[in-house]
């Protein structure tokens, strides 16, 4: 596997007004790797998250991904699950699925049946999203951020309101994910479900990064 | 990647069942509609002669209003749960969207058109005197008039604090050129007195210009901040 970087963030400021949720994000990452991107509320990690998905584009500086700085030229190697969930509630988990895989090109229902599976949720429920339980509409959204098999994932807080048992099978998956060569930006707080599953973790204090660590105790160097 | 139209598609047809599951636009147009309707009638007690003069200006000041809360719900819904973000993060053309929203909120408005002209007619006795084929050209070419301008604009309000009122003002002072044209025309062909070719030609350019411009600007509205 290359070792040449998948992201390279450079100079990266954010600004909403005169607030700066990023100030100055300097950083490269390698594929393959699973990214826990930590820090308190307010660190800047959700706005880094979707400077990255190219949902909220740099105020200074520049991010490559895969080679380009145009983010819309490589959005469809990119999955984004966002802390809502991304679905429609008047619709069931398939028929969000199936409208979404269709503005990635994909018209295999099976491929969309595969995801809902992969995530440990029942293809045939038919219920609308809005009736789902909290963990379950989690799930389902991070089903749709696999749907296009992406290459990059980006995912703010996944395993909010999901229960210990499904949050470690989440976990697995992730992990899963990775080992099958995914690169993974994962925000948490709740890290010590990726530790001894992500390969780093990425320290955020006042909109920049602050250490970058192979395990939960910081420390290390930025 | 799929076409442009086929991305369209399946979004028109996810908005007509997402609206047929809750009727939220339908439901507020049609009842916002029926008040106008009534209200006017009772108000005013004209003759058969002044309703066809005034008619054209009530019928598209009710559907233009009544259209405006159709258009603040096609976005709202993609508000909830900020449904939008997956659409802006995926590789599909913003074009598509702009294109289905407004051919759903055409839709949603020639629906509500149809259901209200006979009160109308009743209520005010109308009867066109001029060629009333055309009633149904000025209907077809408004209703995209109002719908093109107000999924635009509905879309540009988004991000605002008040966008219930920014439509509006944002919406209005644009489709005069539109409003004029409709109601000139529909009173034309009501009373008979003078052609509305001139009008009709008016709309169809109206309709061409901001078509284009809505669909060239459109990109920049969705992946705005």
């Amino acid at each position: 596997m290359s070792d040449s970087p998948i992201i390279t963030v450079n100079g990266l400021i954010k600004q909403f007004g005169r607030f700066a949720a990023l100030r100055g994000v300097n950083a490269t990452f390698a594929p393959g790797r699973l990214y826990a991107i930590l820090g308190d509320n307010g660190a800047g990690k959700t706005t880094l998250l979707r400077s990255l998905a190219g949902l909220a584009p740099p105020t200074r500086g520049t991010i490559s991904m895969l080679g380009t700085t145009k983010l819309r030229d490589v959005c469809a190697q990119l999955g984004y699950m966002a802390h809502p969930s991304l679905l429609y509630d008047e619709m069931s988990g398939m028929e969000n699925l199936r409208y979404f895989a269709r503005l990635y090109g994909i018209t295999d229902r099976a491929r969309c049946e595969g995801v809902i599976r992969a995530v440990k949720l029942d293809p045939a429920l038919d219920r609308p999203v809005g009736q789902y339980s909290q963990g379950m509409r989690q799930r389902m959204s991070l089903a749709r951020a696999l749907l296009n098999d992406p290459r990059i994932l980006l995912l703010d807080e996944p395993f909010s309101n999901v229960d210990v048992r499904s949050a470690r099978e989440m976990s697995g998956l992730l992990r899963d994910l990775r080992d099958h060569g995914k690169t993974l930006f994962v925000v948490t707080h709740q890290a010590s479900l990726l530790d001894g599953i992500a390969d780093e973790f990425v320290w955020m204090e006042s909109g920049q990064i602050v250490d970058r660590t192979p395990d939960l105790r910081r420390g290390g160097t930025a | 990647m799929s076409g442009i139209s086929e991305i369209a598609r399946v979004t028109l047809v996810k908005d007509l069942r997402l609206e047929w599951r809750s009727k939220d636009a339908i439901n507020s147009m049609l009842f916002f509609s029926l008040l106008v309707v009534v209200i006017f009638s009772f108000s005013f007690d004209p003759t058969a002669e002044e309703s066809r003069r005034i008619a054209g200006g009530l019928v598209w000041v009710a559907f233009l209003f009544a259209a405006v809360v159709a258009l603040n719900q096609t976005w709202a819904r993609e508000l909830r749960n900020q449904v939008l973000d997956a659409y802006r993060v995926s590789p599909a053309p913003a074009n598509s969207l702009f294109l289905a929203k407004a051919l759903g909120n055409f839709i949603f408005v020639t629906v509500l058109e149809a259901l209200m002209t006979p009160l109308f007619i009743v209520f005010y006795n109308l009867r066109a005197l001029g060629p009333a084929y055309q009633l149904f050209l000025v209907a077809v070419l408004g209703t995209w008039a109002l719908v093109v301008n107000g999924t635009f604009f509905a879309a540009m309000s988004l991000r605002t604090r008040s966008r219930e009122i920014m439509l509006p003002l944002l919406l209005f002072p644009i489709s005069i050129p539109a409003l004029l044209a409709m109601v000139e025309a529909t009173t034309s062909i009501l009373t008979g007195e003078f052609s509305a070719k001139f009008w009709i030609v008016l709309l169809v350019a109206y309709d061409v210009v901001f078509t284009t411009g809505c669909l060239l600007l459109f990109e920049v509205v969705l992946h705005g901040e």
